[in-house]
This record gives C-alpha cells, sequence and structure tokens, in this order.
C-alpha cells in the first residue's frame, strides 16, 4: 500500500468544498474519502493506477490555469481547485462513453454510465455487437500485479489492441484463479476465461501452480 | 533466401537443429537481462525475416521475460513479423510528401497487382508490401523502395517494369 | 589513431590534421544524403574511387574522395562539390565522373553542363546559390563537409573542442548556466528550455543520489522529415559530443541514443563514430585522462512512432511495449528505470556544442529572443528546391518557401504550409509571412515542430490531408487511452463522412467538440495534439469542407467519391499507355486517337493520370 506520511496534509478544494490529502493521495482517493462520486472503469484498489479509461477526469484550477487531468494518479498540490463536474470534464466522458457504446454495445455496465450522461445510442459505426472489453488492461495487471502468473497480455496496438494469450491458444500458466474475471469493470473477462485457460480437466501439472 | 521450411520431414529436425545452433550465438550478443528483449528481437527478425514461436521462448529464457511480455512487444511494433517474409521486401514510402504526390494510388496498384494486401506477403512468397513512413528521400517523391534499392520520383507502371525483371 | 589522454593532445592533434588538410590536394565531396543516395550517390562516389585508381593520378594530384551526410539540396541530386575550386556540380550520374577526372581534376577546366543554373543565371559555386545563400548553419554545420566515418576529419573541423573547454575551464554548474542563458529551447517539437531541462535533473540528482541518464531522442517520425536523420548520419560527432556535456553537466555515466530503424545509414555512422571515438580516448572510460566516465548506446526503434513521445521512449528503451504514462511526475524526476533523466533531441545535442564554445550569449543573439538559434527544416511536397534547410529561428515563413525554396513548381499556386507533422497545423498563404518561431507559429494553431514543413498547392485537398494525418495516428496510437484509441477513429468517422460528400454543417460542430475532448482527455502529446492538423484546416479552409458537405465537390479534385476522370482528346495523343495499364480496362479508343474512359467501371484509381505522359487526363 501507498507510504503516507501523516504529518503533512495538502489543502485544495473540490468542488469548492475544502479537502484535505494526505501525502501520497490522489485526488480520487480524497474525492472517495469526501464520498464524493467519481465515475471510474480502469482503476481499481488492488493494482497502480495507469489512467487509461479517462472517465475519472477533472478539471484543475489555478488562476487563469486550468488543466484537465486524470483523478486516478494526479497529486493535488496545495491550493489547488479541483472540478469533477465542469463542461470540459463532461464533454470528455461524454465522448468517451458515446464512443464505448460502439466498441462494446454488449455491456451493461457501459450502457448505465452512458445514460447517467444522458446518452442512449450512438453515431459511431458498431464492428462487434457481442463486445464487451474496453481494453482497460485490468485483469492483465491483476494477473501480473496481484497473482504474480503473468497469463495474460495486451496485444497489438491501437485499434487492433486485444487481450490475448501468446499464439492466442490457452495459456498453461493460468491457474485458473478467476482474479481476472473478478476485477474486469464490464463482464468481458467472463466470456474470454475459457480462452486463457484452456480446458482445465486436461490439465496435468506443468505450470500449473496449484 | 529463406523460405518456410517444410514441415514433417527430416529437413525440419535439420532446419530446427541449425536454428538452435544460429540463434546461440545471437543471444550470446545480449547480456541477460529484460532491457535486452527488443534488441534480441530485432536480431532474430533480420536474421531470419520473421521470429518463430522457438525463438520467442529462447529470448524470453534468455533475458528472463514471461512470454506473455515478448507477445506483447513483438505485436506492439511494427518491424515484428510472426510470419516469414516474401524474398523481396517491397516498401512503398506514404510520407507526406510522398502521399501528396499519389504514394497512395501506387500502394493500391501493387495491392491489384501483386494480388496482396499491404503488410502481406504474397502465396509464392515472392513479394512482402509494406507501407512505409519516411526513409527521408523526400526529394524524389513519390519513393518506393525494393530491397535495397530505391525508385525515385516513380508511377505504378515503373514500379511493376521494375518487379517484373527481378 | 593515438588515445589521447590529455586536453592539449586533442589540440595538438586538430592542428596537425588542419596542417595536413593545407597541402594544397584536391578534395571531391560526393553527397550522400539520403536525396542523393535514392538519385544513386553511392554509385557516383563508386565511379569516383574507380576513376581515380585506374587513372593511376600521381599522389600530388590524387585528389581526396569523401563521401560526405547531406549538402542540402537534394532536388539536384545527386550533388558533388570539389575543392579548392570550390565548383558545385549537380544531378551528376555515375557516366559523368569520368569527364570530371579528366577536365576538372586534372586540368581545371570546368563543365558547364554541371553547373546549377536558375532564371538563366549559371552558379558556379553553392555560396552564391539562392537556396544556400540565406541559410546559417549551426545544428548542421559540418554536415555535407566532413566525411562522417573518419573522426581525424570531424576532429579537423573542430569537434570535441566544446568538451575539452568544459573540462579545461567550467563546472558542471557554469556548463548549465550557459546553456540557460543561449535560451536553447528542444527542437523535438515540444520547445521546452534545455537549460531549465538539465537543470531539474540535476537538482532530481542531488535530492536522490544515484544514477542520472542523458537519452537522445534520434525517432524522428514525422512523416516528411529528416533533419534529425542528416544530422546522425552526416556528422554523428556532434551528437555525442552533445551527449558527453550533457553528461558532464549531470554527472551522467550512461546515455543512450534512440535511433529510428528505417534509418540504416545514422545507426551505422554512429556505431562507428562511437567506436572511434572510444578508441581515441574521448568516449568512455577516462576521458581526455580527465579521469570523467561515460559510454554510449545505441538502441534501435521498432516501429513505433509513438515512441517519440518520452515516456514511450523509455519504455522502449527498458524492452517493453511503448506506452506512454501520465507525466504528473517528469521525466527528468523519473524517467529511465525512475532514475532522473534528460531527453533531448538530436538537434538540440548538436547545437550544444557550438554553444558552450562560443558561449551562451553569442547565441542568445541569434534570432528572436524566445526562440533564440537556428532551426532546420526539411522543406519538401509541391515546392521547387526540395530539401534540407537551416535558417535563424523568425525569419518569414515566405522567406523559406519561396526565395529559398524557389516557390511552387509549374503553374499552381501556393496553398498552404503544414509543420511540425501530424501534430502540427495547416498554415494558409495569408498568413505566409508568420515569423518562424515557436511562439509565433503556436499563436497561428500551428507548431514548430521537428521541423517538417510540406508545401500544398492549390491540388492539394485539405480534407484528405487532415484525413491523412488522422489515418497516420490512428495506426500509430499505442491503444492505452480510450480518447486517443477511439477518438482518432471516431474523428476518422466524420472525415470519412466529408471526404464522400456526406455529413451536415452540424457535424462540423461536433466534430469541434468531439476534437475538445480528445485534447483534454487523452493520456499523451500524440493524442492530444492529433485534432490539430484537422482544426487548423477547418479554421483556415471552412469553405472547402462545406464544398464536400454541401456541394458534394472536392474543390482540390483528390476525394475519389467526389471526381471523375476524363481525356482531354486535344492533349491525348492516343499513346494507349493508359488504356493498357487501366485496372479496369475501362479506356478505350482507337491507336493515335483520342482515348475515352467509361465512367460506369471507372473505379477512379488514377493510375492513367499518375502515367500520363501528355497531362491529358483531367479531373473534374
Amino acid at each position: 500500500m501507498k507510504e503516507i506520511n501523516t504529518k503533512k496534509l495538502i489543502n485544495f478544494s473540490i468542488n469548492g468544498t475544502a479537502a484535505q490529502a494526505k501525502e501520497g493521495w490522489t485526488v480520487l482517493d480524497t474525492a472517495r474519502n469526501m464520498g464524493i462520486y467519481i465515475p471510474t472503469l480502469c482503476h481499481h484498489e488492488a493494482v497502480e493506477p495507469i489512467g487509461a479509461c479517462r472517465l475519472c477526469v477533472v478539471e484543475a484550477r489555478q488562476g487563469n490555469w486550468s488543466k484537465v487531468v486524470v483523478s486516478c494518479m494526479y497529486p493535488p498540490f496545495e491550493g489547488v481547485e479541483i472540478f469533477t463536474d465542469s463542461e470540459r470534464v463532461k464533454n470528455v466522458r461524454r465522448w468517451v462513453l458515446e464512443m464505448l457504446l460502439a466498441q462494446c454495445p454488449a455491456s451493461r455496465e457501459i450502457k448505465a454510465l452512458a445514460a447517467e450522461y444522458g446518452l442512449k445510442s450512438t453515431r459511431f459505426k458498431i464492428k462487434n455487437p457481442e463486445e464487451q472489453c474496453i481494453l482497460c488492461g485490468l485483469c492483465v495487471r491483476v494477473c501480473a500485479e496481484v497473482v504474480g502468473v503473468q497469463a495474460i497480455s495486451l496485444g497489438s496496438r491501437g485499434v487492433l489492441k486485444h487481450v490475448s494469450t501468446p499464439y492466442m491458444v490457452p495459456n498453461k500458466a493460468c491457474i485458473a484463479c478467476g482474479s481476472c474475471v473478478s476485477v474486469c469493470p464490464t463482464g468481458a473477462m467472463q466470456t474470454r476465461l475459457d480462452k486463457v485457460r484452456g480446458d482445465i480437466s486436461q490439465r496435468t501439472g506443468h505450470g500449473f501452480a496449484h | 533466401m529463406f523460405r518456410h521450411p517444410v514441415t514433417h520431414s527430416k529437413e525440419r529436425i535439420l532446419y530446427v537443429k541449425k536454428l538452435s545452433t544460429d540463434i546461440d550465438s545471437i543471444l550470446e550478443k545480449y547480456p541477460g537481462e529484460p532491457q535486452y528483449l527488443i534488441s534480441l528481437l530485432q536480431d532474430v527478425q533480420a536474421q531470419y525475416s520473421y521470429i518463430s514461436e522457438e525463438n520467442i521462448n529462447f529470448i524470453c529464457d534468455h533475458v528472463g521475460v514471461p512470454v506473455t511480455k515478448a507477445w506483447s512487444v513483438v505485436t506492439f511494433y511494427r518491424s515484428f513479423s510472426l510470419n516469414p517474409r516474401g524474398e523481396h521486401q517491397v516498401r512503398v514510402c506514404c510520407g507526406t510528401a510522398c502521399h501528396l504526390k499519389g504514394a497512395d494510388r501506387i500502394a493500391e496498384d501493387l495491392e491489384r497487382h501483386l494480388c496482396v494486401e499491404r503488410e502481406h506477403t504474397t502465396k509464392d512468397m515472392r513479394f512482402t508490401l509494406e507501407t512505409i513512413n519516411c526513409p527521408g528521400a523526400c526529394a524524389v517523391a513519390p519513393v518506393v523502395m525494393v530491397d535495397d534499392e530505391y525508385l525515385g520520383s516513380t508511377n505504378q507502371a515503373d514500379v511493376r517494369q521494375y518487379l517484373k525483371k527481378l | 589513431m593515438e588515445k589521447i589522454t590529455n586536453i592539449e593532445q586533442l589540440d595538438l592533434l586538430k592542428n596537425s590534421l588542419r596542417k595536413a588538410r593545407e597541402s594544397g590536394r584536391q578534395v571531391v565531396r560526393v553527397c550522400l544524403g539520403p536525396g542523393c543516395r535514392a538519385q544513386g550517390a553511392d554509385k557516383v562516389a563508386a565511379a569516383f574511387r574507380n576513376a581515380v585508381r585506374q587513372q593511376g593520378l600521381p599522389v600530388k594530384v590524387e585528389p581526396l574522395i569523401k563521401e560526405t551526410g547531406c549538402h542540402g539540396f537534394c532536388k539536384e541530386g545527386p550533388l558533388v562539390t570539389l575543392e579548392p575550386s570550390g565548383l558545385f556540380y549537380s544531378r551528376v550520374k555515375p557516366d559523368d565522373v569520368e569527364e570530371i577526372v579528366e577536365k576538372t581534376i586534372k586540368n581545371n577546366e570546368v563543365i558547364s553542363r554541371l553547373l546549377y543554373s536558375e532564371n538563366g543565371t549559371v552558379y558556379k559555386s553553392a555560396q552564391e546559390i539562392p537556396f544556400y545563400k540565406m541559410q546559417k548553419k549551426i545544428a548542421s554545420r559540418n554536415v555535407g563537409d566532413i566525411d562522417p566515418l573518419s573522426i581525424e576529419d570531424a576532429i579537423a573541423n573542430g569537434a570535441y573542442q566544446a568538451v575539452a573547454k568544459a573540462f579545461a575551464s567550467m563546472t558542471p554548474e557554469q556548463v548549465i548556466k550557459d546553456v540557460e542563458v543561449s535560451g536553447l529551447r528542444g527542437r523535438g517539437g515540444a520547445g521546452f528550455p534545455t537549460g531549465r531541462k538539465w537543470r531539474s535533473a540535476a537538482d532530481a540528482v542531488k535530492k536522490h543520489p544515484g544514477p542520472v541518464y542523458v537519452v537522445c531522442n534520434g525517432d524522428e517520425g514525422d512523416p516528411g522529415a529528416f533533419m534529425d536523420c542528416v544530422v546522425m548520419e552526416g556528422d554523428p560527432h556532434s551528437v555525442i559530443e552533445g551527449m558527453i556535456i550533457a553528461a558532464y553537466a549531470l554527472g551522467a555515466r550512461q546515455g543512450f541514443i534512440y535511433v529510428r530503424e528505417e534509418y540504416p545509414f545514422a545507426i551505422k555512422n554512429l556505431t562507428i563514430a562511437m567506436e572511434q571515438a572510444r578508441s581515441a580516448g574521448l568516449l568512455g572510460a577516462n576521458i581526455m585522462g580527465t579521469g570523467f566516465e561515460f559510454d554510449i548506446r545505441i538502441n534501435r526503434g521498432a516501429g513505433a512512432y509513438v515512441c517519440g513521445e518520452s515516456t514511450a521512449l523509455f519504455q522502449s528503451i527498458e524492452g517493453k511495449p511503448g506506452e506512454p504514462r501520465a507525466k504528473y511526475i517528469r521525466s527528468v524526476e523519473r524517467g529511465l528505470w525512475d532514475r532522473p533523466t534528460v531527453l533531448n533531441n538530436v538537434e538540440t545535442l548538436a547545437n550544444i556544442p557550438v554553444i558552450i564554445e562560443n558561449g551562451g550569449e553569442w547565441f542568445s543573439k541569434i534570432g528572436p529572443p524566445n526562440s533564440t538559434g537556428t532551426k532546420a527544416f526539411s522543406l519538401v511536397g509541391k515546392v521547387k528546391n526540395v530539401g534540407l534547410v537551416e535558417v535563424p529561428m523568425g525569419v518569414p515563413l515566405s522567406t523559406i518557401v519561396e526565395d529559398i525554396g524557389g516557390g511552387i513548381p509549374g503553374k499552381k499556386s501556393f496553398k498552404a504550409v503544414q509543420t511540425g507533422g501530424p501534430s502540427g497545423g495547416c498554415i494558409p498563404y495569408k498568413l505566409k509571412d508568420v515569423s518562424v518561431d515557436f511562439d509565433s507559429l503556436t499563436k497561428i494553431g500551428s507548431i514548430m515542430g521537428s521541423g517538417g514543413m510540406i508545401v500544398m498547392d492549390d491540388r492539394d485537398c485539405v480534407v484528405d490531408v487532415a484525413r491523412y494525418f488522422l489515418r497516420f495516428l490512428e495506426e500509430e496510437s499505442c491503444g492505452k487511452c480510450l480518447p486517443c484509441r477511439l477518438g482518432l477513429e471516431a474523428m476518422l468517422e466524420f472525415l470519412d463522412n466529408f471526404a464522400q460528400g456526406k455529413g451536415s454543417l452540424e457535424d462540423i460542430e461536433e466534430l469541434k467538440s468531439l476534437a475538445k475532448a480528445v485534447q483534454d482527455g487523452a493520456l499523451c502529446a500524440l493524442g492530444g495534439s492529433a485534432p490539430n492538423p484537422m482544426l487548423t484546416t477547418l479554421e483556415y479552409f471552412r469553405d472547402e469542407y462545406e464544398a464536400h458537405i454541401i456541394e458534394k465537390r472536392c474543390p482540390a479534385g483528390v476525394c475519389k467519391d467526389l471526381i471523375t476522370f476524363h481525356i482531354d482528346s486535344e492533349a491525348c495523343t492516343g499513346c494507349g499507355l493508359c488504356a493498357s495499364n487501366c485496372p479496369q480496362a475501362c479506356i478505350t479508343g482507337e491507336d493515335k486517337k483520342p482515348h475515352e474512359i467509361s465512367q460506369n467501371a471507372c473505379t477512379r484509381c488514377g493510375t492513367c493520370m499518375d502515367l500520363c505522359k501528355f497531362s491529358a487526363i483531367t479531373v473534374s
């Protein structure tokens, strides 16, 4: 867990309310501590944040300076004003969600989140109506950082990116622990699990940690 | 020139043996640390024109990273290929200067002519058609590189003619 | 070469090498820059070596054949210059070589056929040509002059003098101070002050003692830009020297040069230069006998544009996929292997030795106060004098395009200049007098970028150019963050519609809103700046977008779905070249009589237009 120097507190504000962060806390940590809701998809307490889904964006302001930052990684500094629902912030979230509706139309979670922002449909092309995965990489990170197995990885890049095992064959390293399924924010890993672990009944020892 | 090995034969076994000896000489060049993963993959790519599953395993053992890591590296970077490349590399520059001068039309023509999509190899393993992003020869745009030869200020007919002569 | 074990020895060596140069021996410099090489310069150089060998010239006459880096005037390549006569021959073919040896080298005769001429004036030497006259070379000072494979040649030109000066008379603090005073800003694109970067890294090391790294970014990925390539190929020692000085300022012992793999000659020349520097005692352990230790390793890029982004580049050096990370903690504090790291561009580092030798004060007087020094540009596209130029900052854009570049070829007109590659913008003709410096370009929506300058004429469609850059970035996006991975694809969907004459004016506003979301939301600069080409073209050429959307017309005649090809019956000679190459076989006509295109079958592939030798194919 994070090292916290309890002696030093950072004073700033979230949506006009005074906020205090312990050293090492991010804006998201502080907001959650205060009970302020910020939507997230790729964030999970069990693993290091990577700031990929960009749903947790907030606007940081000081004087004339302002910047949209990801709250899951942004360390607040003394006096900064954070706005979790400014127009700029909502613009990012709305567009990301509308694009996600096209990317993973089968995900109930994404539909519910999009509805919060008034989105019921998407104007963009739907490539695969069955898709649920948003490619946040939580499954890959939990497998590497928590389970310590590294049975899955993100293959390729850009629009071709996908969660896969080497050569798309089930990986014997997988211990079928199900951590990836439990952290998946959209339920996509459920349908992929068999492709990763293969047929459990056929497994014989090698690389299979009990 | 490298050809895809014939499987289920003695040659295949001999071929594998040859590979394993050659791979050692590549592995020896770098210390067994994760930072040398990409350099090793590049050398293997240069030597064999592609990266085989077997060689990924050798490299991973040498530098000490799991195959999943190497897999994401190999599929992330454009210069690595999981399948053998053709005898001749046909590379159409699609940099900005070449684009303005019709590089895309040349690439499309080559796709039709060679009956292969870009970034793929013809069935007879003669040609691999690729697009690249500027080797710096903008003065003679549009440029097509065939192996190490530059065809400058070229057009569809000239490239076809050149390929015919190979 | 003997190992240099103290600073005075370098001076002695330089002086003796200079003296040897003054022997009056003729020198033939053959440009082997990327442009000339593509035009067969390697064969010209080989022909020179052959001719000299075969002729068995007496030692006094035998010229020194130097294969140098880029001379800049790529359009006229292959280029050959001769000394001491100063003659400049252009478009030299291997067949011309024998004549040059026979006439010029042996008998001092000028071959006027090979001289460059422009508007009726014939130029004998390079300095007189307008293309060269207005340039000022600092970063590329030795490129084209020295043989990049000879450290002696570089030393004779003053290489490693700045390192010697820094070791002998400056503290690391003074080096940083001098770079700060110079006002040098990073030449890779963002324009961050180099001195401040070094200072922050030096402070970070003080706070957390341990290793610190100097990394040179040679991953020049912008399509249509090759300045760094030319410097690395033509004067590798200036980059190495710049890195040694940075290392001295920061106390670094290990450096890395990350070179794009599409530049095999840059990799080769740098590798050889480093080996030579090591054996000369100028790199590695105990440099010049001072006890200072610093070595460099070359990392080849593996085909990922995003690795030009600092944090992605570090990932790549560490052997991982090149995915950037958020930079809330800057890389000068936490870079390579989470240690303080200074990442400088090739051109930035090539400037460092000159700054140290002449002083930061001297450098700061070149160009406007906020953008000091010179900048190299690769001037390409629809411009007469395609090539590499280096000019003082602050010159008007029109000077580069019209005076140095010679304007637009043919009867077409100057439409726009694209600067800064896929992250930059399009500058329209009406702003052609904008001062080329960091701040002025940012003000009009473009950026300096790494130095690609692509000139467009009225046959280039801005919608097509915006699509081109977006498609490029979509392919190069690492895919880590959603605004970039999905946003570029979505923006492209809008533009694809426009290019097909679909969409509405509201879509333009929606697209702008999406662009804002991508700028705000993307993780790194690749995504954050991706909308720039589109936004600037929308601002300056909105009428062209509207022509696509409302009139279903592509004014430049580029967007396939909105054009038709015709054959001008007066210009057509009936040669049949188009008909025999048409993939649809939809061009018909009798031999020696005007042909015709059957519009129903035509796929508008453009092959006929590209091949026609009589410009008989028209677009409407």
